[in-house]
């Protein structure tokens, strides 16, 4: 299987690529840049938690919007230039052919989010050592430990290790919107209907944290609220879960026990949405 | 039809059976303070209903940031009073960054007090020392609310200590700040130095601050700053103590 789900998933990844979608780093660096020389004005702890909101705030926006809109897409597209027919004809299995689709834009996902963490600690390190700089001229002839009390301050304020799971779970979130949006498009009509329904899931996935408090701790009284706040906790991820960065960027550390079980979580949904669009997949009517 | 409503059924069912994994998920996080307290409707009016979907949507940190800067470009034009609304805003946005908190105590508690003291328009020095308890009242709020927030932050404590010292005059409260400050994980030792200044100053207490400041004084030539000594001699003064155990 691995031989017919590779080179779908190969090509899956150069088409989206000649779609110029890294384009969207240009967007990405402009943000970064600019927001950088805009905070200058501010004091470098300010400017440094603006610019680490801004960028990890960019980040979750562009991967998600990506994994929604290249999912979306691919089966209509397939579909209309017949190249699904052509694939399929071949001994290549349906849940094969998603598989490798799947595959492919995660991998575009992941390159994807690898860049723009490249861009932002470039972004974030030049910014540093321009602070780092003028505090040096700045604190020309004080103690030397003064100085490098000073200078540990700003190092501190800037890149630290915790951002890194952060960015992790940011990719893992998107991997699970792609997931979710491939089984969207397995019985949706029309492209514009998985992007919208896939948005809904998104906005969804995010308050049923409420959802399932509700559910769980019996607020509602009416018995048919309590079976749709049931349903909407079931059929949705919590995507509140995945949602980590803000407190990173304040300083928290990911425990690495919740890192791997978020993560872990992630990739469950991923295999989870996965098997369910094969199995309506293999149903359908082409 | 079929397959479509037994993988509804599927989707059903490993969500009943993710539950207590989502909920201990949920919790551990809740412990590690890494998810936030939910939004209400009364931030749902302060920040429109985009902002509001936006923070909902796992954008909290973006929003907060771009409020902040609008709470910079306001003090820029001294609107002191829309500042304290949209510091409400941001460190209800991010309780946990301290930043926020301290920043946002520090422009009302300092900056927008004593220009309310200076305020020109008002002629009645009453309604301007008034005005100035006011804010100096707002961001010692702000840093107990941020305390409340983030309990482990030694340096918001601390914050607190100076502000209670420096603007609020009040030594005694001060140094409960302060030693409540310096016994938090990460505190520098002079976060207990300062608690013994304040508490030597505060009515009362002038035997515990000698005590404290003697303790700190017996850890070694690390701690026997000049403002240690001579606070320990003032004491040594004011309680009597008998010369064989005073300090040399």
């Amino acid at each position: 299987m691995l031989n017919s789900v590779l080179p779908i998933a190969k090509n899956t990844l150069t088409d989206l690529i000649r779609q110029k979608v890294f384009n969207i780093l240009l967007v990405f660096a402009l943000c970064a840049i600019g927001s950088s020389i805009f905070m200058a004005k501010l004091t470098f702890q300010e400017e440094f938690q603006m610019l680490k909101d801004v960028c990890l705030g960019a980040m979750s926006i562009f991967t998600s919007l990506l994994a929604i809109l290249a999912t979306a897409g691919f089966l209509p597209k397939d579909l209309e230039d017949r190249t699904i027919y052509t694939l399929l004809s071949k001994p290549v299995p349906r849940h094969a052919y998603l598989m490798g689709k799947l595959l492919g834009i995660i991998s575009l996902l992941f390159v994807f989010t690898v860049l723009m963490s490249v861009v932002f600690c470039v972004v974030l390190w030049t910014r540093e050592q321009t602070v780092l700089a003028e505090t040096r001229n700045a604190t020309a002839g004080m103690s030397p430990d003064e100085i490098k009390a000073a200078l540990r301050q700003i190092t501190d304020a800037t890149f630290n290790i915790n951002l890194l799971p952060g960015i992790a779970i940011i990719f893992i979130k998107s991997a699970l919107l792609a997931s979710m949006t491939l089984l969207i498009s397995t019985f949706a009509t029309s492209q514009l209907f998985t992007v919208m329904a896939a948005a809904a899931v998104y906005f969804i996935g995010h308050l049923q944290a409420t959802a399932r408090e509700a559910w769980v701790g019996d607020v509602t009284s009416q018995w048919w609220s309590k079976i749709l706040v049931a349903i909407v906790a079931l059929l949705f991820p919590d995507l509140q879960a995945f949602n980590l960065t803000d407190d990173v960027i304040a300083g928290a550390a990911i425990p690495l026990g919740i890192f791997l079980q978020t993560f872990g979580l992630g990739i469950f949904y991923v295999i989870l949405y996965y098997c369910v669009s094969a199995f309506i997949f293999s149903g359908r009517e082409l | 039809m079929i397959r479509k409503s037994v993988a509804i059924l599927i989707l059903l069912t490993v969500g009943a059976l993710l539950i207590p994994v989502e909920s201990r998920i949920n919790a551990d996080q809740r412990a590690a303070h890494l998810r936030k307290p939910t939004l209400d409707l009364e931030l749902r009016e302060r920040i429109g209903q985009m902002g509001f979907l936006a923070a909902l949507s796992g954008f909290r940190s973006p929003l907060a940031a771009i409020l902040w800067i609008e709470a910079h470009n306001a003090w820029e034009r001294t609107e002191w009073g829309r500042m304290a609304g949209l510091f409400d805003t941001v460190t209800t946005l991010q309780p946990r960054s301290p930043l926020y908190w301290d920043l946002s105590s520090w422009h009302m508690a300092y900056n927008a007090s004593v220009a309310a003291r200076e305020d020109a328009k008002q002629p009645s020095e009453i309604l301007r020392k008034r005005a100035e308890r006011q804010y100096i009242q707002l961001g010692k709020e702000i840093l107990e609310r941020g305390i409340r927030n983030n309990p482990d932050n030694a340096y918001l404590q601390n914050q607190l200590g100076i502000i209670l010292r420096d603007k609020a005059n009040d030594d005694c409260a001060a140094a409960d700040a302060f030693l409540k400050a310096s016994e938090l994980p990460g505190a520098p030792p002079y976060y207990a130095r300062a608690a013994g200044y304040s508490m030597a100053k505060c009515p009362g207490r002038e035997k515990e601050a000698y005590t404290l400041l003697k303790k700190l004084y017996d850890k070694g030539e690390d701690e026997r700053k000049p403002s240690v000594i001579a606070n320990i001699k003032e004491l040594e003064k004011k309680l009597d103590v008998p010369p064989a155990e005073r300090i040399p």
